[in-house]
């Protein structure tokens, strides 16, 4: 992997880039479509090169209709292909939905297994780039309640690469949400030697002792920081990035909240009915005993995601976090 | 005045309501009399299975049921054109077609008997399950086609909707994406004039339902859906140049629904029963029939030999579907994914556990 040790870090969205590289390279059932992904190399640039490696059948600018990249997908990946279809902002998904739901999510059951969707649709999520109406909703929850399909939402350079590998080879659908405001947050080193990652499992970021603090995706980075703020005060904070939201790795979160006996869910989708509800209520299930706080949640609010000159006040800051930090542990 | 551009959709029907050619200029299929013997017994098998099929739901031996009475010159034509390696992306009263490529009448009576068995086809393999959701096939099958498309292959995929599925965005999505990718399919309309309640022109204000694939820039044509010659004809021309490279076709079938939409309906409600009786002088089956006859390739002793072994067979698929047991509590947890993430095998377990077994 001599390419590999010479690879200069790269950012999350880079990340996506060399995990699409790297599969279309290695597997020609494997193309790429959407908007503007080809000759543009996607409004992101997350498919920046592909089309001048791969051609344009391989890497194909669709019309303009999210209906049609939907049902094109889902006519492939039943032929045997494995499309990889991007939607370019997760606020232009909606009308995938049908297609999704009716068709991909249950396309292997309702045929006894016969047909399957071996699909991912990509796209950019959530808020914090001072883009435009519609362009920064956080929509996983929606997605959460559908039986069949897998929901998956990178937080790092390398999660991003190993956990798109592991959504192309998934032989089921997977919506995959990039937290656009972290694309280029940061650069890591991120061999490109086509590992994949683990779906289903989270990812245990920091160890702690005293509270468990969930989140996934761009708040992840709050998060982070929520816990280096709380480790000044001689608080111990364990972080755990849920990223695959669906199906859900509780035994996870179980185990830490059962050594800390304390939760703070963070995510910036709106609270009800969100995916914290989901942990909070089989925290309730299976860790009441556990507990010695009531669980924590700090998310958006119940409203919708504001335009930009008020984006971050919508969104979990890290003072949130603390504060709900510190909430839990004065209960003792 | 500059025009932009312009068209014209061509009509074509080959035999009158009595079964008599028109013209001189028939198709080749209107030659094969093997074939055309075939397609017949096809046809009248399914309307056989038809009633069959509605005998039960009536009698609660069967779920809701859409009956394809009316409707077999068109789908028959559908199935019969199109080579097994094509694919299939049926709406959901397809059967003659589907008969014609290996899906079996017990699977259909699985299917709206409440099993998710009856989409598992022994048949052609690599063809869609119905597609209850209006017009989504469409999009698949132009999917499919892309794939055919990429890989090199000589294969076409047709999907088939409904004057009431082209009202919908998938169906004008779809023509425009089989358009503007040039793929090998051909979205055939089966226009039967009802869509439940509502009739063809509050659809839309279109001359043809045909013309709506001017607009995605394929190749488009309208013929008597009652006439299988017509649109057998109409399916081996467009399936022909698909396959070739040469574009993808919109093809109207005009026909009439004479059952009711499903068994949960009654078009009492909404339709006058002179327009129906009109409707049956124009049916399918018996035009055929007679036209066969005048050649001399069917006659009264032959259909009455095939009608009876239409009966035995249906009887025999009817029964085979009702002594199918029910599949066992923990098929709504299997195939969910290929490998059941630990909520689903949890969830699995206790209802296994929470069954009570009688056998």
């Amino acid at each position: 992997m001599t390419e590999a040790a010479n690879a200069a870090p790269i950012t999350l969205i880079e990340g996506v880039t060399q995990a699409l590289a790297w599969e279309m390279a290695h597997d020609d059932s494997v193309v790429v479509l959407g908007e503007d992904v080809g000759v543009n190399g996607g409004v992101f640039r997350a498919t920046v090169g592909l089309q001048d490696t791969f051609g344009p059948w391989r890497v194909i600018d669709t019309p303009l209709c999210e209906t049609t990249i939907a049902g094109l997908t889902v006519g492939m990946a039943v032929q045997g292909m494995k499309p990889v279809a991007e939607a370019q902002f997760e606020g232009f998904i909606y009308p995938m939905l049908e297609h999704l739901i009716c068709h991909a999510a249950r396309m292997r059951y309702r045929t006894r297994g016969r047909l399957s969707c071996p699909l991912v649709v990509r796209a950019p999520w959530g808020g914090g780039i001072r883009a435009p109406e519609h362009h920064s909703e956080a929509n996983e929850a929606l997605f959460a309640n559908v039986p069949g399909l897998r929901i998956v939402i990178p937080s790092s350079p390398a999660r991003a690469y190993g956990l798109l590998l592991a959504a192309i080879r998934d032989p089921d659908p997977v919506i995959f949400f990039e937290p656009k405001r972290i694309y280029r947050q940061y650069k890591e080193l991120v061999p490109d030697d086509g590992e994949a990652l683990p779906l289903d499992v989270c990812f245990v970021l920091r160890d702690g002792s005293d509270v468990t603090l969930v989140s996934w995706g761009a708040t992840v980075k709050e998060t982070l920081e929520a816990a280096d703020a709380l480790e000044a005060e001689g608080i111990s904070a364990e972080v755990i990035d849920v990223a695959t939201i669906k199906p859900l790795d509780f035994d996870t979160i179980h185990e830490s909240v059962t050594r800390t006996g304390r939760c703070v869910i963070v995510h910036e989708a709106p609270k009800n009915v969100g995916v914290g509800a989901e942990i909070a209520a089989r925290l309730a299930e299976q860790a009441m005993y556990d507990l010695v706080a009531p669980v924590e949640r700090v998310t958006g609010y119940d409203t919708h995601m504001p335009l930009f000159r008020l984006e971050m006040k919508y969104m979990p800051g890290v003072q949130r976090i603390v504060e709900a930090a510190k909430r839990t542990l004065a209960v003792s | 005045m500059t025009i932009a551009a312009s068209f014209e959709i061509e009509y074509r029907q080959y035999l009158d309501t009595d079964g008599n050619p028109i013209g001189s200029n028939l198709p080749p299929i209107a030659r094969d009399l093997e074939q055309l013997v075939a397609i017949y017994q096809l046809m009248s098998f399914t309307r056989v299975f038809d009633s069959k099929a509605i005998a039960l739901q009536r009698t609660g031996k069967l779920g809701t049921y859409a009956s394809s009475l009316g409707h077999e010159a068109a789908h028959a034509a559908i199935g019969s054109a199109m080579r097994p390696e094509d694919v299939l992306a049926p709406a959901y009263r397809e059967y003659a077609a589907q008969f014609w490529r290996g899906v079996t009448p017990r699977e259909v009576l699985l299917y709206w008997g409440g099993d998710e068995r009856g989409n598992d086809f022994a048949g052609p393999r690599n063809d869609f399950a119905w597609s209850v959701p209006i017009a989504t096939q469409c999009l698949h099958a132009a999917g499919s086609a892309l794939a055919f498309k990429i890989r090199g292959e000589k294969r076409v995929a047709v999907s088939v909707c409904g004057d009431g599925g082209s009202s919908k965005a998938d169906f004008y999505a779809a023509l425009n994406s089989v358009g503007a990718l040039e793929l090998p399919m051909v979205l055939v309309v089966v226009n039967n004039q009802w869509a439940i309640s509502v009739p063809r022109s509050r659809q839309s204000a279109a001359k043809t339902l045909a013309q709506k694939g001017i607009a995605g820039g394929l190749h488009c044509l309208q013929v008597d859906g009652n006439d299988l010659i017509a649109c057998r004809g109409a399916m081996d021309e467009a399936l022909a140049r698909a396959r070739e490279g040469g574009g993808g076709s919109v093809i109207e079938m005009v026909t009439y629904r004479l059952h009711d939409h499903t068994t949960a309906d009654d078009a009492r409600r909404y339709r006058d029963d002179d327009e129906v009786k009109a409707a049956w002088q124009r049916e399918p089956l018996g035009r055929l029939r007679a036209y066969l006859t005048r050649l001399g390739a069917w006659d009264d002793e032959k259909d009455g030999l095939w009608q009876a072994q239409c009966e035995a067979r249906v009887g025999e698929e009817v029964d085979a579907y009702l002594n199918t047991r029910s599949q066992p509590v923990e098929a709504m947890f299997d195939y969910l994914y290929a490998e059941a993430p630990l909520d689903i095998a949890q969830q699995r377990a206790l209802a296994v556990a929470r069954e009570v077994r009688h056998d």
